[in-house]
């Protein structure tokens, strides 16, 4: 099970409670976590990603087994602790005041 | 017995305030979506039990939200399971999906406007800033964005398209953001015409439409603005709110940048009526529910200083459509009162005597339930309010 750590705002959005769990078969990657995320709550389409351009929005990030992987191109395979559910793949509303 | 419900916006979330028709007790609610940027809600004329909402976030971008019981439940509009899907599977989830038009069919494909530097700059889409329902059908709404469009709904906000012609008119190179961003934040439609709308934007003035939004035309005519290079130039105006006695749907009532003003041929003209105002420099304007030449401002000192005049929160009312103005002062701060009041922050109920409320950035929302003569915060202490929105119930 391949766990996912949204931030507060949108567990509120997408009204679940902790981790949200996903099953997904094949290479596990940035852009293939991420559809399976918005094709389980389409309420988050649009908040993670640009709808059309599919890039990053620029105050979110990715960060899992300790690094940030925000940069990292969306099609590369991510950790095998993530795909074997050993570690959370964290999605991060960038730090900032107001 | 009538009801009042307040839908209050705020930089931390929604709030809802509800009292019978004494308007003395009130109920609070909230906050509803919390954290979250509130930039305006707003319920449907024909049912207003729907609510619509715009749930915005520097962080994740724009949200649609959407009531159907009055505000006690909420949700993205087509998040139904059985409307989550697509035919081919996929998940839809469109009510965010603000596209603008660039097609040659609806609109001129322009994709550039003035920028500060005065190059020309991409438009790119930030945030919802006023919500309009359709005076007939709870399913049609409108959208005033930023950067300055017009979207709307025609499916209770489950997907949205562009009024590109707006966007597209011979203008748009020429507008301009101002300080607080380049946003359409006035949207009215004119009661007896259901073809004629009017729409304002920061910094590029008003226009109106009087075919349901295919074409339209600035009305700016009458506007002086110094801060801009011609000060009679046809767009480039900072108009900050725009207010209509839905009686009266060609007399209009403008608060600018600088200047209080008013039309009477649907924006073909304006005339300054700042009057005796201690400054005319404000957001929002209204008009009183049941007298069509009443109107209210609230005078703030300059636009480097968001706070009224000598620290005295004061609303001024014109019985004479402008020019002649008396300053409302019962119930409100009159010392140490460095408060701003934002051009979506005011709102009038259709009671007897009428309801005015409005709220401010140090998160009162002030009431009076006789016409401005005395005023009560029916709530205090919440976020920098962004929005007020009174609804009269049965």
């Amino acid at each position: 099970m391949i766990r996912v750590i949204l931030p507060p705002n949108l567990r509120t959005l997408a009204q679940v409670d902790g981790e949200v769990g996903l099953e997904l078969k094949g290479t596990l990657t940035q852009r293939s976590l991420l559809d399976a995320v918005e094709a389980k709550y389409p309420m988050l389409r649009g908040t993670l990603r640009d709808h059309v351009t599919q890039i990053r929005r620029p105050m979110v990030r990715f960060f899992a087994c300790g690094e940030d992987l925000s940069h990292e191109p969306p099609d590369v395979p991510l950790p095998d602790a993530i795909a074997t559910g050993a570690e959370p793949f964290m999605i991060i509303g960038a730090i900032a005041g107001g | 017995m009538n009801k009042v419900r307040v839908l209050v916006g705020t930089r931390k979330g929604a709030f809802i305030l509800t009292s019978d028709g004494a308007r003395k007790r009130w109920k609070v609610s909230g906050p509803h979506f919390a954290g979250w940027e509130i930039y305006h809600m707003k319920g449907s004329p024909v049912n207003p039990d729907r609510i619509y909402a715009s749930q915005t976030s520097a962080w994740f971008g724009q949200i649609i939200q959407r009531s159907d019981d009055g505000g006690k439940t909420w949700s993205t509009p087509g998040s139904s399971p059985e409307e989550l899907q697509s035919s081919d599977g996929m998940p839809k989830g469109e009510s965010n999906k603000f596209i603008y038009d660039t097609s040659a069919e609806t609109g001129k494909p322009i994709t550039t406007h003035q920028w500060y530097d005065g190059t020309q700059h991409p438009w790119e889409f930030k945030r919802v800033w006023h919500l309009e329902p359709s005076l007939h059908d709870p399913d049609h709404v409108y959208a005033g964005v930023e950067d300055a469009a017009i979207f709307e709904s025609k499916d209770g906000g489950k997907s949205w398209q562009e009024l590109a012609g707006l966007r597209g008119s011979d203008t748009g190179p020429k507008w301009q953001p101002g300080a607080g961003g380049m946003c359409l934040h006035t949207i009215l439609l004119d009661p007896k015409d259901p073809q004629r709308i009017y729409i304002a934007i920061s910094a590029a003035g008003a226009f109106r439409t009087e075919d349901g939004g295919k074409t339209w035309k600035p009305i700016n005519r009458g506007l002086h603005s110094q801060y801009i290079p011609d000060p009679n130039a046809e767009v480039g105006h900072c108009v900050h709110r725009i207010a209509m006695h839905p009686s009266r749907p060609s007399t209009l009532f403008m608060q600018k940048h600088w200047d209080v003003m008013r039309s009477d041929d649907a924006g073909g003209s304006w005339n300054e009526v700042s009057g005796n105002l201690p400054s005319d420099f404000g957001f929002p304007i209204d008009v009183h529910a049941h007298e069509p030449e009443t109107i209210y401002v609230v005078p703030i000192k300059s636009d480097s200083e968001h706070y009224p005049p000598s620290g005295r929160l004061r609303v001024y009312r014109s019985r004479t459509g402008g020019n002649d103005w008396e300053p409302l002062t019962k119930g409100l701060p009159q010392r140490n009162c460095y408060v701003n009041v934002l051009r979506d922050a005011m709102s009038v109920d259709s009671l007897e005597p009428c309801g005015i409320y409005f709220g401010t950035t140090g998160g009162q929302v002030y009431a009076s339930v006789n016409a401005g003569d005395q005023w009560k915060p029916i709530v205090r202490d919440l976020p920098a309010v962004l929005s007020v929105e009174a609804q009269t119930l049965p």
